[in-house]
Formats: C-alpha cells, sequence, structure tokens
C-alpha cells in the first residue's frame, strides 16, 4: 500500500463527510430517517474493522459491546433518569469497562479460539440480559421515552426525535469516529497493530509488546461499538437483547468484509450496501436473505477484499 | 333576447364577437369541469392506506402467514361493503423479520416512504415495543394485534393501540377462576424463562389466590434447552394442576417427556394454545394431551353452537371444521389470535368513521375517535365475542376460550365473562400531548 499525504487523506474524509451532510438537504424523509440509522449502525462496524481489518483478530463477540452502550445508556435514563449526555457517556464507560475485562481474558487466545471464546462471552452477556428482565426488560426491551430523549445545551434543547437533530447527531458521532479511526490507523500504534496483524512474532522480535498494543485494540474497538450503541438508544428510543444476539455480533463482520476489511471507509459502505439490497428486495420477495447471501457470494468471488477493499488494490492504492 | 311577447327571436339576434369568445369560454368551461368534478373525486375517494407490519420472516412466519390471509379476508369484505367512508382500503406489506429493529424502520418507511394512514398487525411483543417510539415519532396510530400486556401498561405510547386482542394479563387473570373450580387448587406452572413466561408467572398466583387456589410451585425453564426430564422431579406431589405454557419447537419434545414421566396417572393439564398455535393437535408426540384443557382466544375448531357471525368469518378467512385452511388439511391456522386482525380493522373503520377521517392530517383525530370507543358488540365484525374498550389505556377486554382436547379435536367446555378478566388500570395515555 503506497502511503497517500495526510491532505489527501484527510481531504478524502471530510468530502464524505459534507457529502453526507449534503445528502441530509437532498434526502428523501423515508432515506433520510434510514441513513441516519446507517450512519450509527456504521459506527458499530468502523468498531469492529479496528480489531478485524487492522489487528486481525476476528471476533464473533461483538454485540456485546454494542449491547454494553445500549443498556449502559438506556437504563441510565430508564432507571437512573440520567440526562442524555450522561447517559451517552455511562454507555460508553460500559462498553470500555468490558472491552478491557473481555480483552485481558480473551486476548489469551488467538485464531478460532478467540472466536470461540469472544462468542461464548457475548452469549453469556446476552443470557445475563434475559436473566435480569426485572431490570432488563428481558427479551421484549424497554422504550426509553420520548420526553427524556432531549438533549439540554443551555438555555437550548435539542429533540433526539427531530429527524434533522437526529440526522445531525448521527453524523456528528460518525464523524468524530471516522477521523479518529483515520487519526489511529494512521499512527505508529496503527502500524505496530498492522505489524501484529501481519506477523505478531517478529512484531514481538521487534520489541514491542503485542499484548498490551491488542488489548488497547480491543478497548477501543469496543469503546466505538459501545457509543454506536449508546447513540442507538438516545436516538431510536429502544434497548431491547437482539441487539446482543449473536446476529448482531455477525452483521458488522458481514458489513466490514462487503465494505472493505482494513478500510476507514469500508464500514460505510458496506453497511450501507447491505441495508439497502435488504430494503429493496423486502419490497418484492420473502426470500431477500436468499438475495443478499448471493450478492455476498458474488461479492466475495469477485472482489475478495470487499468494495472499497478491491478499489484500493486495483486502482487507488493511496486509500486509507 | 327576449322579444316583447316573450319569445326568442332568432332572427334578430345577431352574434357578436365578444359573445362568441364567451361562448366559448363558457363552454371550454363546461368541458374542463368535470374535469376538476373527477379530480376532487379522486381526492376524496383515493384509498385508505394500511401498513400492515407483517411477520413473513424470522420466529413470528407461522402467524404472519395467517395473519395476512385474515387481514386479506376482512379488508375484502370491507372493500365489498363500501370501503371505510367510502373509501377503499388497500394494504401495503411490509416484513419486519420479526426483528425490532427492523420494525422500527419498516413503522418510519409506512410513515415517511408509502405516507400509509395508520400501521397495523404487529404481533410479536419485542417487535411491537420496539416499534412503538418510531410510531410516537411519527404521530402515526399504531394498532398491533400482539396480546402482550405492553401497550395496556400504559408504557408505550399515545399513539399505539390494542383494540382488537385481549392482553395476556387479562387472559390470565379469567382463566383462574375455572381452573381453581374444575381442575385443582394446587398449581404448579412451568414456563420458558423470558418474558412471556414471567408474565403468567407474575400475574397467576394472585388470580388463583384471590380464587381460593394457589401457586405451590413455579418451574422456569431457559430457552436454550432442548430437554425437560430433569425438571420434572422438582413438581411437587401433591400438585393437582399443571400450568404449563411452553412456546417453540420444544413444546412437542416437553409434553412427550411429560408424558414419559407422568404415565397415565398425571395431574390435571392446563395450558395456553400459544405453544400449539399452527401445529396439529394429532401430531405424534402429543397424544398425552388428550383429557387437558387450553385457553384459546378463538376456537380452532368449529363449535356445535358457533354463531352465525363466526361461521361467516371462518368461511371468509378460508378455515375449514378443524380450524386448517380449505383443501390443506395440514396447514393449520393460528385461530386463537388471528381473528384480531378482523376485529382491529373494523375498530380502524369505526373510529375512522366516528373521526370523519379524510388523511394524515386528521390522525389525532382518529387516535382520540379511537379513545372515546368503549365496547364492540358480537357480530360480524366482532365474531370472537363482545368486548370493551378502555380507551385510557387503549386495550380492549372480551371472553376467553377453554377447551378440552377430546377425540384429537379441541372443544370448548366454558366461555368466561368480561368481568372476569378486568383490572385495575395502570394509567392514562390520554393524558399525554398528541
Amino acid at each position: 500500500m503506497s502511503e497517500a499525504s495526510p491532505a489527501k487523506a484527510y481531504a478524502l474524509h471530510l468530502g464524505v463527510i459534507a457529502l453526507l451532510f449534503v445528502l441530509s438537504l437532498l434526502l428523501p424523509e423515508y432515506y433520510h430517517g434510514l441513513l441516519a440509522r446507517i450512519m450509527v449502525l456504521a459506527v458499530f462496524a468502523m468498531g469492529y474493522n479496528m480489531l478485524f481489518g487492522y489487528v486481525g483478530l476476528l471476533s464473533l463477540g461483538h454485540a456485546m459491546f454494542f449491547a454494553a452502550g445500549l443498556y449502559g445508556a438506556g437504563l441510565a435514563i430508564i432507571q437512573f433518569d440520567w440526562s442524555v449526555p450522561l447517559a451517552f457517556l455511562g454507555g460508553i464507560a460500559c462498553g470500555a469497562v468490558l472491552a478491557m475485562v473481555i480483552g485481558l481474558l480473551a486476548l489469551r487466545t488467538t485464531g478460532v479460539a478467540f472466536m470461540i471464546v469472544t462468542m461464548m462471552f457475548a452469549q453469556v452477556f446476552y443470557l445475563l440480559i434475559l436473566y435480569f428482565a426485572t431490570w432488563t426488560g428481558g427479551d421484549q426491551g424497554m422504550v426509553v421515552p420520548q420526553p427524556a430523549r432531549v438533549l439540554s445545551l443551555g438555555a437550548t434543547s435539542l429533540e433526539l426525535t427531530n429527524p434533522t437533530v437526529r440526522y445531525m447527531t448521527a453524523l456528528g458521532l460518525f464523524s468524530i469516529v471516522l477521523l479518529v479511526t483515520l487519526a489511529i490507523v494512521r499512527s505508529r500504534y496503527g502500524r505496530v497493530l498492522v505489524a501484529i496483524r501481519e506477523n505478531e512474532e517478529r512484531t514481538k522480535m521487534l520489541g514491542y509488546d503485542t499484548f498490551s498494543n491488542k488489548l488497547a485494540a480491543v478497548v477501543i474497538s469496543g469503546t466505538i461499538c459501545a457509543a454506536s450503541g449508546a447513540a442507538y438508544a438516545l436516538l431510536f428510543g429502544y434497548v431491547g437483547s437482539s441487539f446482543a444476539s449473536v446476529q448482531y455480533s455477525i452483521l458488522p463482520l458481514l458489513w466490514v468484509l462487503l465494505g472493505g476489511a482494513a478500510t476507514t471507509l469500508g464500514p460505510l459502505i458496506g453497511t450501507l450496501f447491505m441495508y439497502y439490497v435488504i430494503d429493496v428486495t423486502s419490497g418484492y420477495t420473502s426470500a431477500y436473505l436468499l438475495i443478499v447471501g448471493i450478492a455476498l457470494i458474488l461479492l466475495v468471488l469477485f472482489f475478495p477484499k470487499g468494495i472499497l477493499g478491491s478499489i484500493r488494490q486495483r486502482w487507488l492504492e493511496w486509500l486509507p | 333576447m327576449a322579444d316583447k311577447n316573450g319569445f326568442f327571436d332568432l332572427s334578430k339576434t345577431t352574434l357578436t364577437r365578444r359573445t362568441a369568445l364567451k361562448g366559448l369560454a363558457a363552454g371550454a368551461g363546461l368541458a374542463v369541469a368535470p374535469g376538476f368534478v373527477r379530480y376532487s373525486q379522486a381526492q376524496s375517494s383515493a384509498p385508505i392506506k394500511i401498513g400492515f407490519q407483517s411477520h413473513r420472516t424470522g420466529i413470528g412466519a407461522a402467524y404472519g402467514r395467517w395473519y395476512e390471509k385474515t387481514t386479506a379476508a376482512a379488508v375484502k369484505a370491507i372493500n365489498a361493503a363500501g370501503g371505510i367512508n367510502g373509501r377503499q382500503v388497500e394494504v401495503i406489506i411490509e416484513d419486519d423479520g420479526t426483528d425490532p429493529g427492523r420494525g422500527a424502520e419498516v413503522v418510519g418507511k409506512f410513515a415517511t416512504q408509502h405516507k400509509t394512514d395508520i400501521v397495523f398487525g404487529t404481533l410479536f411483543s419485542h417487535v411491537v415495543i420496539g416499534s412503538a417510539p418510531a410510531a410516537g415519532e411519527n404521530k402515526m396510530p399504531y394498532f398491533v394485534v400482539s396480546e402482550g400486556h405492553h401497550v395496556a401498561s400504559t408504557k408505550l405510547n399515545r399513539y399505539v393501540f390494542q383494540p382488537g386482542i385481549t392482553d395476556v394479563k387479562s387472559q390470565i387473570q379469567s382463566m383462574a377462576p375455572w381452573i381453581a373450580a374444575n381442575a385443582g387448587k394446587k398449581v404448579t406452572q412451568i414456563f420458558p424463562d423470558f418474558a412471556f413466561g414471567y408474565d403468567h408467572r407474575d400475574y397467576l398466583p394472585p388470580a388463583l389466590k384471590a380464587q381460593g387456589a394457589e401457586v405451590i410451585a413455579q418451574i422456569a425453564i431457559p430457552p436454550t434447552e432442548s430437554s425437560f426430564t430433569k425438571y420434572f422431579p422438582q413438581i411437587p406431589a401433591e400438585t393437582e394442576v399443571i400450568y404449563h405454557v411452553m412456546v417453540g419447537p420444544a413444546v412437542l419434545t416437553f409434553v412427550k417427556e411429560l408424558g414419559e414421566f407422568y404415565g397415565s396417572n398425571r395431574p390435571q393439564l392446563f395450558g395456553f394454545i400459544d405453544s400449539l398455535e399452527a401445529t396439529d393437535i394429532n401430531s405424534p408426540g402429543l397424544e398425552f394431551l388428550d383429557g387437558s384443557h387450553f385457553w384459546e382466544g378463538s376456537p380452532r375448531y368449529a363449535q356445535a353452537n358457533d354463531s352465525e357471525a363466526q361461521k361467516a368469518y371462518r368461511a371468509a378467512v378460508g378455515i375449514d371444521d378443524n380450524g386448517a385452511a380449505v383443501g390443506d388439511p395440514k396447514d393449520v391456522s393460528t385461530a386463537a389470535h388471528m381473528f384480531g386482525c378482523w376485529e382491529t380493522l373494523y375498530v380502524v373503520k369505526k373510529a375512522m368513521e366516528d373521526a370523519g377521517y379524510k388523511g394524515p392530517e386528521d390522525r389525532a383525530k382518529l387516535v382520540e375517535a379511537t379513545e372515546a370507543l368503549t365496547e364492540f358488540a358480537e357480530g360480524p365484525e366482532h365474531p370472537q365475542g363482545p368486548k370493551t374498550f378502555n380507551g385510557k389505556i387503549h386495550q380492549c377486554f372480551g371472553i376467553q376460550n377453554i377447551s378440552k382436547v377430546e377425540g384429537g379435536k379441541l372443544k370448548v367446555v366454558h366461555k368466561t365473562k368480561i368481568e372476569d378478566g378486568l383490572y385495575e388500570a395502570e394509567g392514562d395515555y390520554t393524558t399525554q400531548a398528541l
């Protein structure tokens, strides 16, 4: 991969953010709302990509980090009447702490064992949500009351249920995470992560503490996923155990694979693509998952590195 | 231009250019006028659009299919009788995958893309709860057919209604007097260890206590369990009634293993038919249920004393005397619940007519008109039975059926009264802003 000048890379990413801003003015109402949701879930995929794409650790349990943010923020409001910003931070903190604990335990394994261990922890987390149904609402979940979803900024208060506020909040979160991700992967630390992915033994031999670096990556990844979950609870008002199920551990993997692992913009492309394929095909047939499956197979056959990964490989080698 | 005798004299008439132009203009106006008339008619006679949030895929697919059939039959009947406010009804279906996340997106799609007048038809509780915020934010009347207590708990919002099927709290409460009087006083509950089971865990003991009976053991079974034998020794020996509400594919194993555990000398069995909706009661392994009793919202099997309305409803939906699809005896319906779609659509019709509903700008009026409803008489529009409606909690109350498995069929042996299922309101939606 040839190196892009910082200006070029940041210009591209700022351009994407600007495009998303302009789209908010142009899109029809339905797609406007859908894109807000996609941006929040793309943050989830970006968090997943941090670990899978750049460190090469395939987790099958990231739903627990998303759900930690979702429940952390949701319960803070529902059970403790916290304000929106505090609840959001609370959700992120839950994800960060959980990621630290899971990282310390799961990173003792690698490869297939890492997949299984993360999946088992996520399953435990999911069952705990069902077990403590009195507080979590169990499998039915809970509604975050509409009057509580208001962001007070001094004298101004912004209703997160307002489509424009919701879109801009989602865009804000997406932009911050995108730029932070870009900064991380371009930093020395980001290069160490890639080195670990390519050859962990050699990286160790060069004197790097690979365990600490991987642990930091798990925490960063888990924190970003939790931010996505917390935002989801606050922006869309529902906290439910289905978001902690194995399906939501596999979805970010698919989004990242589709968009291009180890590309900063791939998660957005993958999430966007998958959402629109489902949205359009489900209007025609109840067998839409079959179509999604065929689309995935075709992509893997012809674009094995995902959409952006393949574009980078063939045409734009500088893409971060 | 009349002459002095009052008659037209065409010979004296002069046709000036101005007069000709006036005439042409008037003629053109007349020629165009029918177009305007047609246009204004099109505005008022455009179909009422109902967004049907269907469980076409996912765990609720068996229910979703029958909910669609019942809805299609009801819409056909409503349209044949002139529609709603003289407008035909059009149903637009979107699959929610029985997933709450997708459910919320589907409600958003109905509101902002299809621009439907209402959203209707959701069954699974987690999808209802997940979709309710989207309905409230879009100010979209959301008529669910779920039987969950979530609507009546007043924890959702003012736009969510359940006027066509009773909620599980009311159902359980209605069962208690019959169980205590006919099945036994010492009851052991076996239920799945998640929310559907918790409703039964929480509501049955006080309801039985009020009838002089008691729950002597509660056995929660984890949803991941596939074999149940190890739980049966926990059933106290003095148990007179086993109250079971297992759901999903495991129910066949559960019944088979319970049969093997007890043999012919078993306590009374009472269950909720939810476990066996869309499942043939004569499936291998279910023989042990012979002689046991079930709750049914609406009877699956045709009964000797069925009303004309019930007969007409069954014919319209296309189910035979065994509750299976006409022409396909293996395609067993979800009869105990799906009547709720039929009845809900007639409630929507009544509320829209009361509100003089013209379009989405009248959604708030529709909400208020629905809240103002108080009772629904038994008849073609409400074939399951009479109901009352509490506008403060957006929930209807009705009769329940207790059926006995006899000779491979379910025979209704008792019908409860509406009053049996009434309870204290837990809140008041009407205090919320529209």
